[in-house]
This record gives C-alpha cells, sequence and structure tokens, in this order.
C-alpha cells in the first residue's frame, strides 16, 4: 500500500505536461497552477463600471467597489458596494465562499438599514440585470469544478490551453464551461458557457491585461456575450489594489453597513 | 411651507452639543446625493371623518451628505428628510433621519448622534425591531423611521458582535390629522399622551444585542429597557393612551438552507400595566432564474401573535401573512410584492401590492395598493375599514 500511496505522489508531483496523465488530470493540473501562480496577493480592491448593452444597442451604466481578502484554507472573502444607479447607492454584498460547501451571503439595504442573510442556492441568476451571473463573479476556486484537458490551440496569436470544466454544484446554471488559458503565465483569455440544455450560452472575453506586483494578472475589461438573447455586458476595472492591509475585520456585518455608508 | 415642529426644535438643541471634530492630513472621501419625490395618493371611498378628502399629493425631498477621513476610519453622515402635503397637515413634516459622527478602530466601532438601526428577520411585522420610533404619518408599512439620538458602540467579536446603545431622548410621534386618512376617529396628539417616567423625553433609554452566526444560522438575542416607542393602551372604560417603561427582551433567528429561508421573532415584554409576548414566524422560499429568464419567484407566509389581544395598537393578534415577490433582475431592475394579511379569528383581510422600477439612470416609479376587506369591529383597523388606497410615486435621483 505504501508503495502505491507513494507513486501517486510521485505522479502528481511531476510537472503536469507528462505523459500517462489523464485529460481529467491534465486539466485538474492546470487548474491548480491557474490558482497557484496567482496566490499570495493577500487583499485587493477595484473600482468597477458595468455597461449593460440590450439587443437594440441601449446601454446603461452601474458602478461597483470590490474588496476581496484571500483566504487558503477556505474561500475567499468579498466586499461589493453599488455606487450607481443612485437609486440603490449603498446596496452592498458581504460573502463568504466556500470551497466545498454553499457560500455565506448577507445583503445591506441602505434605504432601511437592514441585514439579511440570503440564500446563496441562486447562483445562476443574473448580477444586477446584466448578463453576469453570480457564479460567473463569486470566488473560482479549484474545488469547485471538475476538469478535462481538451486541447493546446491558437487563440488570436496568443498559444491556449484548453480545458473543460464541469461545475460540480448541481444549481450552477451550466453543464460545462470551455476555458482557454494562456499557456505562459496560465491566466484566462476566453470561456463559452453551455447552459443546461448543453447549447452555447455566453461567451466571456479578457481584454487589457495588465501585471500587478509583478506577479498577478487581471483584466481591465471582460466582456460577456450572451448567444442566445444578443445582450452584452461590459466590466471595465480601475484603481487596481493589491496588499491593501485589510483583514477579517473588514468583512463583518458591521463592516458592510458602513460600505452603505 | 413649515417644516419645523416643536419637536424639531428640541432635536436641533439636542444635537447642538456635537463633537466638534477635526479634519486629518489626507484628502476626505465625501459624497452629496439627494432625491426629490412626487406622490399621489388616491382613496377609493370618502372618507368615515369629516374633513378627509380623496386625493392627496404631496411631495418628499431627502438631501443627504457623507465624509470620511483617515482611511475611513472616522465618518460623518447627514440624511434629512421633508415632506409637504397638499391636505394632512400633520403629514408635512420634516426629519432629521441621520446625524452621526463614527469612529471605527479595529473591530471596534462608536457612533454619536441621530441614528437608524434595524434588527429582525421577518417581513410582514419588525416586533424586535425597537431602537427608532416610527413615522407614522410616512408610510404604511412602517419602514420608514425618525433618527434617534444615540451613543452607540459595537465591537465584533470571535463569539459575536455586542451592541450597545444609550438614547438620552424620546421621539414624540406624529399622528395623522383632522384632514388625514388612516386615522382614528379621535385625532391622537402624542404631545397629550402620558409618560411613566417624571423625566418624560429624557429618560435615558438602554439597549444591548449581541447576534453571530453559525453556518445556515444568524442570531440576535436583544433588550430594551426605557419608553415604549409605541404608546400602549390602559386598560379600562375610556381609551386612554401611555408611554410606559417597559423591559423588552428579543430573540431574531434565521435558518438559511439552501432555497428556504425559516425566520423566528419573539418577544417578551414586561410593564406596568400588562405583560405581553409577541411573535411573528415563517418562511420564504425563492425559486432562482426561473426557466432561465432571470425572474426570481419567492412565496412567503408568516404567522404573527400577540397575547394583547385587542389591547394592542396593531391588528396582528392571530394572523397569517401570505405573499409572493417577482424580482424581474432586468435592467430596470422591476420588483412586484403582492401580499394579504388574515386574521384567523374575526375573518378580516388586509391586500397589499407594491411594484417599482427604474425609467434611465435616474428616475423610478413605485406603485402601492392597500386594500380593506371584511374588516371587524373588534379590531383596530375598523376604523381605517374606507381608507383603501394607490399611491404612485415618481423620484428623481441626483
Amino acid at each position: 500500500m505504501k508503495k502505491i500511496a507513494l507513486i501517486i505522489t510521485v505522479l502528481c508531483s511531476v510537472p503536469f505536461i507528462s505523459q500517462g496523465q489523464t485529460p481529467e488530470q491534465k486539466g485538474l493540473a492546470i487548474a491548480e497552477k491557474a490558482d497557484e501562480v496567482d496566490r499570495g496577493f493577500e487583499s485587493s480592491q477595484v473600482s468597477l463600471k458595468m455597461i449593460l448593452t440590450n439587443k437594440n444597442g441601449q446601454e446603461s451604466e452601474r458602478l461597483l467597489e470590490n474588496k476581496t481578502l484571500e483566504l487558503h484554507e477556505d474561500g475567499d472573502k468579498s466586499l461589493i458596494v453599488f455606487n450607481s444607479p443612485r437609486d440603490v447607492e449603498g446596496t452592498a454584498t458581504l460573502t463568504f465562499t466556500h470551497k466545498t460547501t454553499s457560500d455565506d451571503q448577507w445583503l445591506y439595504l441602505p434605504s432601511i438599514k437592514r441585514v439579511k442573510r440570503i440564500s446563496s442556492d441562486n447562483k445562476s441568476g443574473p448580477f444586477m440585470g446584466s448578463e453576469f451571473a453570480y457564479e460567473d463573479l463569486s470566488s473560482q476556486e479549484v474545488e469547485k469544478y471538475t476538469y478535462k484537458f481538451i486541447k493546446e490551440d491558437n487563440l488570436n496569436g496568443v498559444s491556449a490551453l484548453v480545458v473543460e470544466r464541469y461545475p460540480v454544484d448541481p444549481k450552477s446554471g451550466y453543464t460545462r464551461q470551455v476555458v482557454w488559458y494562456n499557456k505562459d503565465n496560465y491566466r484566462i483569455e476566453k470561456i463559452d458557457f453551455y447552459d443546461r440544455k448543453n447549447a452555447l450560452l455566453k461567451t466571456l472575453d479578457y481584454n487589457g491585461y495588465e501585471q500587478y506586483l509583478g506577479k498577478h494578472w487581471r483584466a481591465s475589461q471582460m466582456v460577456m456575450e450572451n448567444h442566445q438573447t444578443g445582450k452584452k455586458t461590459r466590466l471595465i476595472f480601475e484603481n487596481y489594489a493589491f496588499k491593501t492591509g485589510i483583514s477579517d475585520q473588514d468583512f463583518t456585518q458591521n463592516s458592510l453597513v458602513r460600505a452603505g455608508r | 411651507m413649515v417644516f419645523m415642529n416643536s419637536n424639531s426644535l428640541k432635536l436641533l438643541c439636542l444635537i447642538s452639543i456635537w463633537p466638534a471634530y477635526a479634519w486629518a492630513q489626507e484628502k476626505p472621501y465625501q459624497d452629496f446625493s439627494a432625491d426629490v419625490e412626487l406622490e399621489e395618493r388616491f382613496f377609493f371611498n370618502e372618507g368615515l371623518y369629516e374633513g378627509q378628502k380623496q386625493n392627496y399629493l404631496s411631495i418628499a425631498l431627502r438631501p443627504e451628505y457623507f465624509v470620511e477621513w483617515n482611511n475611513g476610519r472616522s465618518s460623518f453622515k447627514m440624511s434629512l428628510f421633508g415632506r409637504y402635503d397638499q391636505h394632512d397637515e400633520n403629514r408635512t413634516h420634516a426629519d432629521i433621519r441621520e446625524l452621526y459622527w463614527r469612529m471605527v478602530r479595529d473591530n471596534k466601532e462608536l457612533s454619536v448622534g441621530l441614528k437608524e438601526v434595524f434588527w429582525g428577520v421577518t417581513e410582514s411585522a419588525h416586533i424586535v425591531n425597537v431602537i427608532n420610533q416610527t413615522d407614522i404619518v410616512e408610510s404604511f408599512d412602517g419602514e420608514a423611521k425618525l433618527g434617534q439620538p444615540m451613543v452607540h458602540y459595537s465591537v465584533v467579536k470571535p463569539y459575536g458582535t455586542f451592541d450597545a446603545f444609550v438614547m438620552p431622548y424620546f421621539r414624540t410621534p406624529t399622528f395623522p390629522g383632522e384632514n388625514g386618512r388612516l386615522r382614528t376617529p379621535f385625532l391622537i396628539d402624542a404631545d397629550d399622551i402620558e409618560f411613566e417616567s417624571d423625566m418624560e423625553e429624557f429618560h435615558p433609554d438602554l439597549a444591548f444585542r449581541w447576534s453571530h452566526f453559525f453556518g445556515v444560522f444568524d442570531i440576535g438575542i436583544s433588550h430594551f429597557y426605557g419608553t415604549s416607542r409605541q404608546p400602549l393602551i390602559k386598560e379600562g372604560e375610556a381609551f386612554e393612551l401611555e408611554f410606559a417603561l417597559v423591559n423588552q427582551t428579543g430573540l431574531d433567528l434565521q435558518a438559511t438552507t439552501g432555497p428556504v429561508l425559516w425566520k423566528l421573532e419573539a418577544i417578551y415584554n414586561s410593564n406596568g400595566i400588562k405583560d405581553y409576548t409577541a411573535l411573528a414566524a415563517g418562511f420564504e422560499y425563492t425559486f432562482g432564474n426561473v426557466s432561465g429568464k432571470g425572474l426570481d419567484i419567492g412565496l412567503l407566509g408568516e404567522y404573527l401573535y400577540d397575547s394583547r389581544d385587542e389591547l394592542a395598537f396593531n391588528s396582528l393578534q392571530n394572523d397569517v401573512f401570505t405573499g409572493v415577490r417577482l424580482a424581474f433582475n432586468d435592467m430596470s431592475d422591476s420588483q412586484l410584492l403582492a401580499g394579504a394579511i388574515f386574521d384567523l379569528h374575526e375573518g378580516s383581510r388586509l391586500i397589499s401590492v407594491e411594484g417599482s422600477r427604474r425609467f434611465g439612470e435616474t428616475w423610478t416609479v413605485e406603485l402601492e395598493g392597500r386594500f380593506f376587506k371584511n374588516v371587524s369591529d373588534k379590531e383596530f383597523v375598523h376604523f381605517m375599514r374606507r381608507d383603501s388606497f394607490l399611491r404612485l410615486v415618481v423620484s428623481k435621483y441626483f
């Protein structure tokens, strides 16, 4: 038995592009590598502009602030505050992501100063009327999917590793996602989302990557296009800050109320 | 247009003992915003009492100012409110909803000034929520609150959040005026209601709350000692009210299991007139993203109990609330909540519909309907049996 365990350990620790790996092992290895290269940002803060476009080309804009605390034992914690439209200004959400169980989520309603624990079950629903579902924006923990390596590909001149991932949670709105990882630095370049009927639903493109602290790649723009409705949402990220010194104390229900002002 | 009444003046005197704050070196973050609303309330029937009208136009303004400095560790918030009502002189009113200074150090927080605090989990009644006085003339559902002067200290520990409140001044509520609807046949002037405490409005009220969450459970245990926000009805021949001194212990509990929220609120209130208990318990089940169209359908059910029976200043002694909430999750945040409260014993019904959506980026429209059906003469709402109404609100945000 000990020998087998040793062999497994050795097998797992070989670099992922090795012979004899199943596509599943290789897919998981790529996802783990992508997670590993982004480790150590500790915390981040960013301002977001969300531009919603309907099929007639009409646009609508939302402004948000996001704070994230990186955790290793458990999933990340995040705090999102809406600054516009003005009628929902101060609405905020606090999320404790978990790797294998349901996330904990609280909503703050500034008009009546109420903090409400909400169900995180509805992950497939649209976020703020956008083409992003809650699950698209929540912390992408490795454990939330199973993986399968498909092929190497050339995506607009970028060498990419194409991996299919399958959500573990049956409440996900997707049967599968096809992810293009940049072969050099493991950042995600593109994702195709397939709905519950396995039809192509959405495509997410990551544009304008910039590197922070000499390590962490962040897209300055993400564009989600819904192929079934013709609607589109652009997410523009501004003023990224890392290792901002925030801690657990900045992710409490008191912080949630303060964030809503 | 005179917004200030004697209470607002007292309040202004009180806040003039405001702690002076110093600006820090770094550039503070500040935000000014405001909204203006135009409201029309249409009552389907003529009123039972003389002077009541069927159409009430009104306009309201809510300016807000927020500033924070010291990396967000210090902040100051002010939000004001004023309404002018065409007919109801008591509904023409102004209030300082919030005006406070807050300091945050690590896990501790201290606020001084007028604040609004919400406790509780249920939707159809908020029995645990006792800190703020209700702005009775402002909204039918009682969710509009008057700013409460307080010193509020809060600390977050691994075993829960502890909140302590010292409230040096009582906010007297305003009841509808002679030309107002949704009122009793006799006019209630809160300034005529006796206080149990000799100190009257200046009795220092105290409150404490511990809240925490464990896995799927969120729990809060609170205690309030001071002047009851709602006047209590004295037992006797005549209808007599008193702002009694009460000790109220409350529990609020929610279990969030998958798509269902299970909710419980319970209070025990001891006072010099008659001790009472009240309870609100129920659930909220949400079918999320129905057929992939983004629509959320929530079903709500709650049971409401109050041991005071006819001595309660509401009609929720033994009632059931059922409701449906639709959230379209579209660009304009369209929402609809329809519900009914049934009295299990008397058979009275109150049906409610509330809908809202945004137009463009800075306009919202809200429609509210309240319909009284089969109102029993044994219930408090019997006074308002002819007051079914529609309310349309158009708001502009700046």
